[in-house]
This record gives structure tokens, C-alpha cells and sequence, in this order.
């Protein structure tokens, strides 16, 4: 399980468009890296990334290994109605990680 | 000179000679306190961030951008954890992150028990093997660069405020010296950069006064947060010298000597650096 931080408005008019952020802590690493004996370091970047709202999927993104470590999203969504806006992703090495947060709409 | 302080003493008698020299003699006093300060602290002190780009800055400045609170986060999951030895966690003595307030001010700081001046990642790793029955965390390790992190951000906005006298003065003369000593290849001592160059560039970089009190800091460079002695090691291996072990006597004295020299200004751990 993966870190991951998620932030919503902590409050939002009925049809305002909101702001939703999301980092990851993840190396990505690109898999052109040695360690320190010379060896290479495999390749492992979260390569997908998706997020609900309101059970509605309303952000999705693929990553390669050229997204630097700790990447960061920001997007924008319409408050329909009060609801959990979720995060999830995985990485190459099968590793996910979910995030979650509630989003109130007055 | 040496005229007018005659007509002086004939007019004066023997009690106005006596003040009349004790003052000349503590003016010589506080004159030599003045000049050793300036000769060794930049005025005005400024942070590292008064020497990063605006959009570093503006990345530090925001707590949820600022990927150091990545580390943060994971500290306080380290911090209520119980660790795998079966001691108390953290939480278990301290009780709340913030009740840690000050606490990154004051180090580095002589510890009795170990009986050396130790920085705050070295108390952590102390505190586990003293108190949690744990092994201690390797330098640099996640579980440690995240405790660290999460103390310090709990003194953010303090001033630094650490304590140089009695047992810890030998270490701080130590890390002054080093600070002051010619080092690699290049034949540098820290204070040619900090003391003598900052403000100006080193290549494309702008040179800091070296003040520590972003630290840990996530580095850009390194994608990740990393301790003040992997920094300090990054400029060891800058002037091409022997880079000194994690925890050693140098690079703690050192850490010491920079937050002496940093004293007043304010903690902003976890900083973001290029």
C-alpha cells in the first residue's frame, strides 16, 4: 500500500466547479537507473491512475516512466451532490493504493 | 590619541583614571564580541528559502503541495504504530505529534545517556533502541526521515534556539573548526561559499547562507526527503573530500556549529530545496 494524500474544497455550492488535488509518494522509478553495485533497478512507476466521484468515474490518467517521483494531479470536477471522491492506482510491481475523501455540497 | 588621553589623565584624579580605563577595556571587550560575531554569522541572516526560485518557494509554502508532507503523513502512521519489537509507540510516552512543539529547536544537543552531542534523527534512533526494545533505523531509512520529519514540522515557524555551553561547547568548537578548515580537491572551507560568497552564483546555482532550518527537506534533486548530514555529505563530495559516515562526530558538530549560526531564525522543516 501506497501513500497518498487527497484534498477537496472543505465546502462546496451545489454546480460550483472544485478544485480536487492528489499526490502519491511512489519513486517511479524509469528503470534506466543502477544502484550503487551497478545493477539495474527495475522498472516500476504507477502507471494508472483513477478517481470517483459520487461512484462516477470523473478523472483517469496513465503514467510512463517519464513522470518524475511523488507525482501530482490536480483536476477539476462540477459539485453535484455531497458524496466520497476516491483515488485509486497501481504500480508495476502490483502495488495499489487508495485514498479517500468527502466532498459537502450545501 | 594618545595626547588627548593624557591631557585626560592629568585633569582627572586617580577614581576617574580607573573608570575612565575599566570603560576603554570593556568597550575593547564588547568591540572583539562584535567582531567575532559578524566575522562568523551573514547579517542579515536569511534562509535557504530567500535563495530558492518563487516556484520552489511557493511549493514549500503550500502543505499540500509540498511533497515533504508525503513524509509528514507517514511519520504520524511511524508515530502511533506500534513497532514490530512489541515496545510502546511513540504515541505510547508522547502522546500527540504536537506535544513535540520546540523540540527540533533545541537539537543538536548533548543526550547524558549517550554521553556525545547526537541530532535529532540520532535521539529518534536512540529512543527506539532505549525505550521501544527496536534495533534503532538505519541513516536515510523511511521510518526514521519520517519521524524526523514529522517532529520537526511540529516546531515550524520557532526559532532555533540550541545550546552550545558545557558538554556540547566541545563539539560546537569542533564543527566550527571543521566549518573554517580547508577541505578536497578544490582546497574549500564551508565559510568560502557561506560566509564569504553568499547571495552570488556558483555556476547557475545562487549560493545560501547554509542555514539548516529547512531540514529534512525534500530535494528535487534527490526526488525524495533526505536528512541535513545527506546534504552536508552532497557538499563534502561537491569540493571532491572524503565524505564523512552518517552520525559521525564531524557531521554532527557541524550540524551543530549551523544551528548556532542559524539561531533566531525560523524552523520551516519540511523545506523544499532544488
Amino acid at each position: 500500500m501506497t501513500l497518498g494524500r487527497i484534498q477537496v474544497p472543505p465546502a462546496a455550492r451545489a454546480g460550483e466547479v472544485v478544485e480536487i488535488r492528489l499526490l502519491i509518494q511512489h519513486p517511479m522509478e524509469p528503470g534506466f537507473r543502477r544502484d550503487a553495485n551497478g545493477r539495474l533497478i527495475p522498472m516500476n512507476v504507477v502507471n494508472a491512475v483513477a478517481c470517483r466521484y459520487g461512484g462516477r468515474e470523473v478523472f483517469r490518467a496513465e503514467l510512463g516512466p517519464g513522470v518524475a517521483a511523488n507525482p501530482y494531479f490536480a483536476f477539476w470536477v462540477r459539485a453535484e451532490a455531497s458524496g466520497e471522491v476516491s483515488a485509486e492506482w497501481l504500480d508495476d510491481a502490483g502495488v495499489r493504493g487508495a485514498v479517500q475523501a468527502q466532498l459537502v455540497v450545501s | 590619541m594618545a595626547g588627548r588621553r593624557g591631557r585626560a589623565r592629568r585633569r582627572a584624579g586617580a577614581a576617574g583614571r580607573f573608570v575612565t580605563r575599566l570603560l576603554g577595556v570593556l568597550a575593547l571587550i564588547s568591540a572583539a564580541a562584535a567582531f567575532g560575531q559578524a566575522a562568523v554569522r551573514p547579517d542579515p541572516l536569511q534562509p535557504g528559502t530567500a535563495f530558492q526560485s518563487a516556484d520552489v518557494r511557493a511549493l514549500q509554502a503550500d502543505d499540500f503541495a509540498n511533497p515533504g508532507m508525503l513524509w509528514v503523513a507517514r511519520g504520524a502512521e511511524f508515530w502511533a504504530a506500534r513497532p514490530a519489537g512489541g515496545g510502546k509507540a511513540c504515541a505510547g510516552c508522547h502522546g500527540e505529534p504536537a506535544a513535540m512543539r520546540g523540540v527540533a529547536t533545541r537539537y543538536p544537543r548533548h543526550d547524558p545517556e549517550l554521553r556525545r552531542v547526537t541530532d535529532l534523527s540520532g535521539r529518534i534512533d536512540a529512543c527506539n533502541r532505549r525505550h521501544q526494545g527496536g534495533e534503532g533505523y538505519p541513516p536515510e531509512s523511511q521510518a526514521l526521515l519520517s519521524l524526523a520529519a514529522l517532529v520537526s514540522h511540529q516546531s515550524r515557524g520557532m526559532p532555533v534556539a540550541v545550546d552550545v555551553s558545557g558538554p556540547a561547547n566541545a563539539a560546537f568548537r569542533e564543527g566550527q573548526a571543521l566549518y573554517r578548515t580547508r577541505i578536497g580537491q578544490l582546497n574549500l572551507a564551508c565559510t568560502h561559499c557561506h560566509d564569504a560568497n553568499w547571495g552570488r552564483t556558483l555556476l547557475a546555482e545562487p549560493i545560501s547562507q547554509g542555514h539548516p532550518t529547512g531540514w529534512p527537506a525534500y530535494r528535487l534533486e534527490w526526488q525524495s526527503l533526505g536528512s541535513l548530514q545527506r546534504r552536508l555529505r552532497a557538499c563534502f563530495f561537491g569540493v571532491r573530500a572524503e565524505q564523512p559516515a552518517y552520525g559521525s562526530e564531524d557531521l554532527v558538530g557541524l550540524e551543530l556549529y549551523l544551528a548556532w549560526r542559524a539561531q533566531g531564525l525560523a524552523v520551516e522543516a519540511p523545506g523544499v530545496r532544488r
